[in-house]
This record gives structure tokens, sequence and C-alpha cells, in this order.
């Protein structure tokens, strides 16, 4: 399931929504839930602001999480994503993967939210004391935006 | 016609979102149409310049190679910083 939002959602019910539809077949569900955090290279950050490009980021969003289901055999995913104003603090990204043992559905999960960061066409942009600024790429998630 | 479209500070320095554009009939590349644009001058010629923008032909990345045709959405941006 892929979701692309501007408002926020419950982790919890996003579980119990996935655990019910596994009839058994899962062994283990693993979730990431991303934040906002107050502080990005030093500077105080008091806003984030979420751009994305509607209908490419939805495919790109389909095609990881297709990928992720094929490689490990998953039994199912969800992948949300927030966008617009954002807060500290506030849920940004939701990925949680069911298989039926735990080692696929740790990989699964982390490939998904990994691959998110360089391919998906989200960008943000931040508000702090010295004005807003469109954040770039840390050195340990590269952006290649290459598809494979 | 193609469709164009800009994202995040490219959008930004160029002051536009997206736009409808007859294909130039000496133009079948991505690479082509970059340089097409360029020539409308700055901010045109600087921003395109930069070597880290991505593109993407029909929602899908693409490189400067790309062919294009009429109809097909062509969309530069930034480095992306989702997640």
């Amino acid at each position: 399931m892929i979701s692309v939002q501007t408002e926020d959602f419950d982790p919890g019910e996003e579980l119990e929504r996935l655990r019910s539809g596994l009839a058994g077949r899962a062994g283990a569900v693993v979730s990431f839930t991303g934040l906002v955090r107050d502080l990005n290279q030093g500077d105080a950050i008091a806003r984030l602001t979420l751009e994305h490009y509607p209908g490419m980021t939805e495919k790109a969003l389909a095609g990881i999480e297709a990928e992720a289901m094929q490689r490990w055999e998953l039994i199912d995913s969800i992948i949300i994503h927030r966008v617009g104003p954002l807060s500290p603090n506030d849920r940004i990204v939701f990925v949680a993967v069911a298989s039926a043992h735990r080692k696929a559905a740790f990989r699964a999960c982390e490939f998904m939210i990994d691959t998110l960061k360089t391919r998906a066409p989200f960008w943000k942009k931040e508000a702090t004391a010295d004005g807003a600024r469109w954040v770039t790429p840390t050195e340990d998630s590269p952006s290649p935006g290459q598809p494979g | 016609m193609v469709q164009l479209r800009y994202f995040a500070s490219l959008r930004e320095t160029l002051g536009l979102g997206d736009e409808a554009i007859a294909l130039p009939e000496a133009v079948g590349t991505v690479a082509g149409l970059q340089r097409w644009l360029q020539e409308r001058g700055e901010p045109w010629r600087e921003a395109l310049a930069d070597d880290r923008l991505l593109v993407a032909v029909n929602q899908q990345v693409s490189d400067p190679q790309a062919v294009i045709n009429d109809g097909d959405e062509i969309a530069w941006f930034p480095p992306v910083t989702g997640g």
C-alpha cells in the first residue's frame, strides 16, 4: 500500500491493518517511522516543507515496493510519506513489511527506506533562524536517482 | 507539444513550475532540449548547467541521451531528499 499525504498517520493503526490481513501467513512484521529532527547541519530547524512530484512519486514508491516484494517474498507492505509543512517531532515517513521470517522483514524494511531516500522525488526545505534553505543529500545517503 | 516541469530549488530559481512548449524541430534528445532552454539566457543558462540535476522523461529517471517525442513530459530537479 502506497500513500503520499499531507495528514498525519497512526503507526499503531497501520500495523494493525497490516496484521489483520495476513491470515496467519507471516511470522514477522518490521516497521520504520521517520521523524522530523529539530537540528540539521548544526542549525535549529523551526519548520520543514516537503515538495514532491505528483504522479512520479507514487510510481517510484510502487516500484520500490514491488522490488522489495519480489526480492524478499514479502506478504504485504506499506509506504506512507507526508508532504507539505511539518514541524520537529512530526512523523514524516512510515515503512512496514510483513514476511514469513524476521531476517527478510528487517532487510526488506531497510532496503525500502534507504531506496526511498535516493529514488523517490521528494525535496525538503527547512526554515532556520537564518532563513529557508533546500536540504542537500548527505554523504551517507547519496542521491544518484538512478533506476535499478 | 511537450510538458516541461521544474521542481524544488530549480523551480524557485526559474520562477516557473511547469510549461507546455511546441517541441522545436531541431531537438531530439533531453540534452538537446536542455541546450535549447539554456538559449533563453539567464536564469536558464546557469540553472540548467548544474550537473547535479536529474531528469525524468514521462516520470521515469532518464539521461541526457534519451530521445524525446511529442507528447512527452520532461522534468528537471535537484537530487532528492525525502525520507
